[in-house]
């Protein structure tokens, strides 16, 4: 019997057909998979408790063959391991998580501080008001904290700068204010209405995001094929949503460098396209659009005209705007060698969705593991190579572009909506489901495990900004401290994402 | 006197202009002219709240900053009227009066100890030290030009009659109009509209400062813009008698204002370490003036 099982997005399988291997192998197995593979990455890395004992489930996602490797072992709480962490970077996050939740030791993980202080965390006696600075100890440094509350309007975060200067040496990210216990309320909320509910909050801009998942998981582990009108309502949807942020964040970005035209025009931008998901779905952030199994609000042949309209009034705006942002030399000295990350940090770190493609390296689960109508579509990843504040800016606006291409495709042929009773069935009992899905910002990967009633016992959640923050934090040393405001907003990071 | 209150008047709708003229290029409505204005006469009317940290510097700083301002708008002359106060020398009383001024609002930044604010009062220090010396040898050539070194001496009999002339006017004024920039911090030195502490100059040194000490510190940024606007305006005004000359004095007020409005709508903030470059290159240009006159004064061998 092989140490790994293989499946594809949107599986269920038997969690008893996930191979159970002892610690040693599976550590091997699993940093052997990503170490010089630049195309295979951890999609999710997490624990959950059985009896006594803590089940860890490592799930490997291979971009070329479309797989995704899973593989378990069962360690007991009091346990010091060596980590993963000490092989390959990428799983730095996750084994604080598994520390964080259930006291797990690791011998040689360099930086092993809570993540986000979860409200069911192992040791409580570890509180955020007490988090465990980096700090370098010198009368010419200064250090300067910033938050958690925010000087905007937007989420709470503490971010602690080690500067010389006006240069960042170093930057540290602490986050958790916005832990709301996400996952744990997908167990105690048995309600499937309340469960979407939940995964429309997940991250209040990837609402589209983050229900597809969880509307994927749901009917792989209740065994629904879906009808092709449901697909066709939530790529759309999903395309818009990255148009709509995508602009927004275009508009954020010019106003960090107070360029006010840009600022105005494409913030004025994003407008009717969040306008005409109210028009859909009665609601501007997608909420209450998708839901498992069933299309709430049908795309119907009118719809496509207004839609139709609405590009057309977008698109010679968007064009000229950006003609002129990318012709400005004050903005784009403000871009260019701005926050570089370069594709060995991207890669050591596990970034993902456009913090991953900025530097050429290819992470798009569109096309590497197409899902919904993504397989007619055969998407190419949008690739930019330096890293800088600069190829985020313009990977926005040419996955704009693109987005607004795919939708004007997708709406010449809109599928018909047959009506029909959703069949919902129950959950699969003892089953894992995993499902990966291409937000705006980058790879979600939703994971579900049920017991044999069928009931979850597990939820885990992993959004982008999960890896992402920490890209954030490599970008902007040595960079100017004024400069970080710009570094953030090219990266537009999710803190409730984060938080769960 | 006459300088003092045309000051005073235009320091009323300056800062309105700017911002309505932002508003209007980015295609949205803006708020009233006098919007400013009312914002400090509501500060006026509140209570400061003061740090615990903080010591009477704190307390004493909005009062200098803003007396000085004062101080200097009286030795600005207009036109062929003195201003209130005039002596030889008086441009050097009115560059020092000013940094004076800004000492204090940088102690007072400092005073509060925090890690913000400091970062802004260093900032603000570096560049307005990059600034005096373009001012000084502006001022130093036309004192030589006209062999006198009062502010009303020098304007009164400054005439711009020849094409080397003009160009030195042109010259004199971008380097003013780039002052008042920078000692106002706007664009593209600072940007006064951003929420961002980390990239702010003179906002980020005033987080503190709240009620009736924020709405001085406010009033005094209208004002320096308006005195900087009479300052160029002087420069055309010399002969001119005063029913042109007032006209004339708002009418470049109001451009003044529509042209910085202008520049902080279709442009972005230079990156922070372009700025000393940037204000540096003011020097050149003034240097660029000093060469100028010594060709009039025919004083190349």
């Amino acid at each position: 019997m092989e140490n790994f099982t293989t499946i594809l997005n949107n599986q269920t399988i038997p969690v008893a057909d996930i191979p159970e291997v002892n610690y040693a192998t599976f550590l091997e197995m699993n940093a052997g998979f990503i170490i010089s593979s630049p195309e295979r990455h951890c999609v999710n890395y997490f624990g959950y408790p059985v009896q006594n004992h803590i089940k860890l489930i490592c799930c490997i996602a291979d971009d070329n063959t479309h797989n995704i490797h899973v593989s378990s072992c069962l360690v007991n709480p009091s346990d010091t391991l060596d980590s993963f962490t000490a092989r390959h970077f990428c799983f730095e996050k996750f084994e604080r998580e598994i520390h964080e939740n259930f006291g797990i030791g690791y011998k040689d993980h360099p930086w092993l501080k809570p993540v986000r202080y979860a409200k069911n965390r192992f040791d409580q006696s570890k509180t955020i008001a007490n988090y465990p600075f980096y700090s370098i100890d010198s009368d010419e440094l200064h250090e300067v904290a910033v938050g958690p509350i925010h000087a905007g309007i937007i989420e709470p975060g503490h971010f602690r700068f080690i500067c010389n200067g006006e240069q960042i040496l170093h930057l540290e990210i602490q986050l958790g204010y916005q832990h709301r216990g996400i996952e744990q309320q997908f167990l105690d909320k048995k309600n499937l209405l309340q469960r979407s509910t939940l995964a429309e909050s997940i991250a209040g801009d990837t609402v589209v995001g983050h229900t597809t998942t969880f509307s994927h998981v749901w009917e792989s582990l209740c065994g629904i094929q879906t009808s092709r009108d449901i697909e066709f309502s939530r790529t759309l949807a999903l395309e818009m949503e990255r148009m709509a942020n995508h602009t927004g964040d275009l508009s954020a970005v010019c106003a960090d460098i107070a360029y006010q035209l840009g600022n105005s025009v494409l913030g004025r931008l994003r407008t009717p396209l969040i306008n005409f998901m109210q028009e859909w779905g009665g609601n501007r952030l997608s909420k209450g659009l998708i839901r498992p199994g069933r299309n709430q609000f049908p795309f119907t042949p009118e719809l496509a005209n207004r839609l139709t309209e609405v590009l057309d009034a977008y698109e010679p705006d968007f064009v000229e705007m950006n003609k002129q942002l990318f012709q400005l030399p004050s903005a784009l000295s403000r871009f260019e060698r701005t926050g570089v990350v370069s594709y060995d940090d991207v890669l050591s770190i596990g970034t993902v969705g456009m913090a991953a493609r900025m530097s050429g390296l290819r992470r798009d689960i569109r096309s590497s593991h197409p899902y919904s109508l993504y397989p007619e579509i055969t998407h190419e990843p949008i690739l930019k190579h330096h890293g800088d504040v600069y190829s985020r800016v313009q990977i926005r606006r040419q996955e704009v572009m693109q987005s607004m291409q795919y939708i004007r495709d997708m709406i010449a042929n809109v599928p018909e909506y047959i009506e029909q009773e959703p069949e919902l069935g129950s959950p699969e009992p003892n089953s894992f489901a995993i499902s990966l899905v291409e937000g705006w910002r980058g790879e979600i990967c939703h994971c579900a495990i049920t017991d044999n009633s069928g009931e979850l016992i597990q939820y885990k959640i992993k959004d982008p900004s999960f890896h992402n923050w920490l890209a954030l934090a490599l970008a902007v040393r040595n960079n100017e401290i004024s400069d970080f405001p710009i570094c953030n907003k090219s990266f537009s990071l999710s803190y409730s994402g984060h938080d769960l | 006197m006459l300088s003092l209150v045309l000051i005073l008047i235009a320091s009323f709708f300056f800062t309105g202009i700017i911002i309505r003229t932002k508003s209007i290029s980015s295609g949205r409505k803006g708020p009233g002219i006098f919007q400013p204005v009312k914002d400090v006469w509501r500060l006026f009317k509140k209570g400061s709240v003061y740090s615990e940290t903080t010591s009477f510097v704190f307390q004493i700083a909005p009062v200098i900053y803003f007396s000085s301002v004062v101080m200097a708008i009286l030795v600005v002359p207009f036109g062929s009227t003195k201003g209130i106060i005039s002596f030889d020398g008086d441009f050097i009383f009115f560059a020092y009066v000013l940094a004076l001024g800004k000492f204090f609002s940088i102690i007072s930044a400092m005073d509060t100890g925090s890690s913000f604010e400091g970062m802004g009062a260093s900032r603000e220090a570096l560049y307005s030290m990059f600034a005096e010396p373009a001012f000084f040898i502006l001022m130093g050539s036309f004192a030589l030009l006209t062999g006198h070194t009062s502010f009303f001496e020098i304007f009164s009999t400054l005439h711009l009659g020849s094409y080397i002339t003009y160009a030195l006017g042109i010259m004199a004024t971008f380097v003013l109009v780039m002052i008042a920039m920078i000692e106002n911090s706007r664009m593209p030195i600072d940007d006064p509209k951003t929420h961002l502490e980390l990239t702010m100059v003179h906002e980020v040194m005033i987080l503190d400062n709240s009620g009736f000490d924020l709405g001085l510190i406010l009033s005094t940024g209208y004002l320096k813009f308006a005195m900087y606007g009479t300052l160029i305006a002087n420069l055309y005004i010399g002969e001119l008698s005063l029913l042109y000359a007032i006209p004339a004095f708002f009418f470049i007020q109001f451009a003044f204002a529509v042209s910085v409005g202008i520049i902080e709508s279709f442009m972005a903030r230079y990156r922070m370490s372009h700025n000393p470059q940037f204000i540096f290159a003011l020097s050149s240009v003034s240097l660029l003036i000093f060469l100028g006159v010594l060709l009039v004064l025919g004083k190349f061998v």
